[in-house]
């Protein structure tokens, strides 16, 4: 039988906020001493009381309309209850009932290279916890991460291959870069993707009756082979007669296979319930008129091609980071005025360039372009070579501009023109000639 | 409405709630003894009534980004049982998240 | 001129200003009593003696910074807060000290100080009763003038019963007056701190100074407290008096005071107008679905990695509330219990709303008896529950509610409940006050 893959993501992002998200400790926790960025209220200490950071609520709203997501006017934030030694209050701040946005949705491309809508679930704003470092039987315990505002998104289970879930990843974290809200580092933590996947009989509609998480995956290409990994691995399963249960499993990278973290059975109840410490969210017309999004890569895709007239691909290529498109638009402006086109700037920047900006200034390929276009050496070795060997050649003239006679520099440039196949950059050949005259 | 020992148990594990066997008969009767007593709710009409959560009126309470000062290493770790080079110490990991 | 330790918070005050007395006196004078007088009474779990400031009693759910914070709990024996409550900042900014730390029931949960790990604390007015709870240390400790006011904790009716049952005045705020920060917490949406004094004017004191953002408790409403002006009479003023706080289950000793009490209302100008309030039946069902839920999780950070022992040192009555709690937010139950409670819930300030059209404040008993033998209830916990019947649905409600004393039942007090709208402290604290003035309650004392 042929199966199907069902394939949703919750993705987790850690906010670059200065503060935490219920006080006001620095949430720039990385290479601190352990549990020196800490308060009563991130500590869980008794009579302590949260406080919500307005920044990361902006950056999580902002998360939500860069995916198209209605806001939620009235939002409120509810514990997550549940035992375990990095959650210091013994319940996670998170949201589920009313989160700050959902049902918002992302264009990306699948393993087919066609445009697939990812549905988006909801985008919510919830809390960090601490890091638990294990030492034999101890695990010892740093809370400086402890409440650091993170923000959730999750998909609908739109996904049906691995190269669909690393566009997505991808185009998620160019988004979540170009907002400015989060570096969105895999490897560091900042980005954590989790995917959750079963398969069903080619031509089912109704969703498996259960479902695979895998956690813990800490880069894009990792995410691809555990997807794949798991997608043959649970249609073997069933092939075999035997039947899947809810359950989490990790990526073994030496080995190139998943393995069974925790099996559901003792599934958490997490026992949700509106936030008594906290005063509900309502986010109106006017809050989110002052939330400025900036230019996503998506939307400057589509501007580039209707105004440079490039094709779409070469305009996703400059759209997805910021600095290559800001490089591109200045190359544009000042090529307009040497009548070099959009088009062909693209075409340079993409193919000869690799799209590297940083060893060349927008000026220094606009006047590199425009010596190729006319014609014109400009290549200052190339005109060394000439005008070493003009002066070689003529070692009279050498003699009398010695002596003096300075007007005898026409002949030298005229004799460098006459032996060079292109136009030469005159200004360059007369710096030149003068410099090796000097030492001649 | 009466709650068994070992409903008791279940949400005595939920609850992280050490509970001896010895004990269990006696919250067995009085949970469900105030169980049915709360039952009675479900006899008020609340058809069209909006929860209350909160009873404060205000809404949007926040704070500008600012950071303030946090307790120092060895504040926050002054009432700890355990401790290590500035860690917290834990018996393992108990349960599951 | 009487005792140090007879004078309300504003006589010493006065006294203070006019050296008529210095500080170290009037700390040594308590000092003595607390010494002669606690031993007997167990109302303080701490003591901090000290020779300067006003000596005030703080409830041990209330944090301190570097004293013993226990919550009356051995899950918190030796526990030193790191920080101090906003309202211990606020006190000791005005010259204020802590003279030491009061015993309660367990995490505030109680009715009777009897849930107490340390010991229950005795009724001043006869050591063989109960002070009432949670706040009994510090009900009790004002009334047996061992510090010139205390702080309470208020989640169903905590400060307003034990004043009730000490004869003492106790005030819960409107929920949202005074920040929760530093305040362990029970029941999140219910908490509140106030005062438990010896005068009206004391409580409206005391409030002044404890309320108002802080910028910790998101729930706090900026709005100001500003004491009103005293008036003499209460000339126009509506009373409503709900008659479901007078039917079965009210001690017909304590509803004669009460009803005298009415009558002394009427008597100062007041017209007293009757009520309903339908909803007060279900009061004490939804308290305890809201309660337990919030203490289940709140109860969540006592796992003895960052502070504290382990779970297994919670008390039975913790124990119970944290189970019961947990029930009914669990998958299958928090519909029906959760939700619906919080249904019934609005339903029950919707009673107050409609009820304030009519009235300016409610008037009631606190408790439905007075003090009860040590022991009486401690092995039933729904009798128990049953008995905060008239100061829970307020609580629901987020309403502030005064208990003052108004007279004596088989000797022992019984206190007058006003229960005023929504930040409208104002209005209760004035009518306790005239009540207070054209009474002599306020002077008696017990005899130790």
């Amino acid at each position: 039988m042929k199966y199907t893959p069902v394939i949703g993501l919750e993705v987790h992002v850690e906010l670059n906020t200065k503060t935490k998200m219920f006080c006001r400790c620095s949430a720039d926790y990385f290479g601190k001493a352990p549990n020196s960025q800490t308060c009563p209220t991130c500590l869980g200490l008794p009579g302590s009381v949260p406080f919500i950071n307005q920044q990361a609520i902006e950056d999580c709203l902002k998360i939500g309309l860069a995916l198209n997501c209605q806001v939620t006017k009235d939002s409120l934030f509810e514990r997550k209850n549940y035992f375990y030694p990095d959650l210091p209050k013994g319940y996670q701040i998170s949201q589920y009932r009313w989160p700050l946005s959902t049902d918002g949705s992302l264009e990306i491309k699948n393993n087919q290279n066609e445009t697939l809508k990812i549905r988006i679930n909801r985008v919510h704003q919830e809390e960090d916890t601490g890091k638990l470092i294990h030492q034999g039987n101890k695990t010892l315990v740093d809370y400086n991460r402890s409440s650091v505002p993170l923000v959730e998104i999750v998909t609908e289970p739109d996904f049906t291959d691995s190269i669909s879930v690393r566009n997505f990843a991808k185009s998620l974290q160019q988004i979540i870069r170009s907002l400015g809200v989060s570096n969105a580092d895999m490897e560091r933590g900042d980005m954590r993707l989790e995917a959750n996947i079963s398969v069903r009989p080619e031509g089912q509609t109704a969703l498996p009756d259960y479902r695979i998480e895998l956690k813990n995956i800490n880069s894009f290409r990792f995410m691809v082979a555990a997807i794949d990994y798991e997608i043959k691995r649970q249609a073997e399963e069933l092939e075999a007669g035997k039947t899947l249960h809810q359950e989490t499993r990790g990526w073994d990278e030496d080995k190139k296979e998943t393995f069974l973290q925790r099996s559901k059975e003792n599934a958490n109840d997490y026992r949700y319930f509106p936030e008594p410490d906290l005063p509900k969210l309502k986010i109106d017309e006017e809050f989110l008129s002052k939330i400025e999004l900036p230019e996503l890569p998506a939307i400057r895709t589509a501007r580039f091609m209707s105004e440079y007239q490039i094709n779409q691909a070469d305009a996703e290529l400059l759209s997805e980071n910021e600095a290559v498109a800001k490089y591109y638009e200045q190359v544009v402006e000042l090529g307009s005025a040497q009548d070099l086109s959009p088009k062909q700037l693209a075409s340079h920047l993409i193919n000869k360039q690799k799209l590297n900006i940083t060893d060349l200034s927008a000026e220094g390929l606009i006047a590199q372009l425009f010596s190729q276009k006319n014609n014109i050496l400009d290549d200052d070795s190339e005109i060394e070579k000439i005008v070493k060997e003009v002066i070689a050649e003529n070692p009279v003239w050498v003699e009398s501009y010695k002596a003096g006679k300075t007007t005898i520099l026409q002949a030298f440039i005229g004799a460098v023109m006459r032996k060079s196949t292109q136009k030469p950059n005159v200004e360059k050949v007369k710096v030149l000639l003068l410099a090796l005259l000097e030492k001649a | 409405m009466k709650l068994t020992k070992t409903e008791i148990l279940v949400v005595a594990k939920l609850a992280n709630l050490p509970i001896k066997e010895s004990e269990l008969d006696l919250y067995s009767d009085q949970l469900s003894e105030i169980i049915s007593y709360i039952h009675q709710l479900n006899s008020v009409d609340t058809k069209g009534v909006e929860p209350t959560f909160n009873i404060s009126p205000v809404e949007n309470v926040w704070q500008p980004d600012h950071v303030e000062p946090s307790l120092t290493q060895d504040q926050a770790l002054a009432n700890a049982p355990a401790k290590k080079d500035g860690f917290f110490i834990t018996e393992g990991v108990f349960g599951d998240e | 001129m009487s005792k140090l330790t007879d004078l309300t918070l504003t006589e010493t005050l006065e006294g203070l200003k006019t050296k008529q007395f210095s500080e170290a006196e009037l700390n040594r004078a308590y000092q003595d009593r607390i010494d002669e007088f606690n031993p007997g009474l167990n109302a303080f779990l701490t003591i901090t003696p000290g020779n300067t400031g006003i000596p005030v009693a703080i409830k041990e759910v209330i944090v301190t910074k570097d004293i013993q914070t226990t919550a009356a709990s051995k899950i918190l024996d030796g526990f030193l807060p790191p920080y101090d409550a906003t309202v211990i900042t606020k006190l000791l900014d005005q010259n204020i000290c802590v003279s030491g730390k009061t015993n309660c029931d367990e995490f505030a949960m109680g009715s009777s100080g009897e849930n107490s790990a340390y010991g229950p604390t005795k009724n001043p007015w006869d050591l063989t009763k109960v002070p009432g709870g949670s706040s009994s240390g510090s009900a009790a400790a004002v009334a047996a003038d061992l510090c010139v006011f205390a702080l309470g904790t208020d989640t169903g009716g905590s400060i307003r019963q034990p004043a009730s049952l000490c004869g003492v005045v106790g005030l819960k705020p409107s929920y949202g007056r005074v920040s929760r920060y530093g305040a362990i917490a029970m029941a999140s949406s219910l908490d509140q701190i106030g005062p438990i004094t010896k005068s009206v004017g004391d409580a409206r004191q005391v409030l002044e100074w404890i309320s108002g953002p802080d910028g910790k408790d998101s729930n706090v409403v900026s709005s100001k407290f500003s004491g009103s002006k005293l008036q003499n009479n209460l000339t126009g003023l509506r009373v409503g008096v709900p008659k479901e706080y007078f039917g079965k289950g009210l001690d017909q000793g304590v509803e004669k005071v009460i009803r005298t009490a009415l009558s002394k209302l009427e008597e100062l100008g007041a017209k007293l107008v009757e009520i309903e309030l339908p909803h007060t039946e279900s009061a004490i069902a939804v308290y305890y679905v809201v309660m337990a839920s919030e203490v289940s999780s709140n109860l969540a950070k006592f796992d003895g990695t960052r502070f504290g022992h382990d779970r297994s040192q919670f008390g039975a009555e913790a124990k119970r509330r944290i189970m019961l709690g947990t029930f009914a937010l669990s998958t299958g139950y928090f519909d029906d219990y959760f939700i619906q409670a919080a249904k019934v819930r609005t339903l029950i300030k919707q009673d107050f709303d409609q009820a304030f059209e009519r009235c300016d404040v409610i008037v009631g008993p606190v408790s439905p008896t007075v003090a009860w033998n040590l022991g009486e209830k401690t092995k039933d916990p729904l009798t128990m529950y049953l008995s905060d019947a008239y100061t829970i649905p307020a609580s629901l409600a987020g309403i502030p509610g005064l208990s003052v004393p108004c007279g004596f039942s088989d000797g022992l007090p019984v206190g007058l409940q006003i229960l005023g709208k929504y930040m409208d402290e104002e209005t209760i604290l004035n009518v306790g006050e005239v009540y207070e003035n054209a009474t002599e309650w306020r002077k008696q004392k017990p005899n130790l």
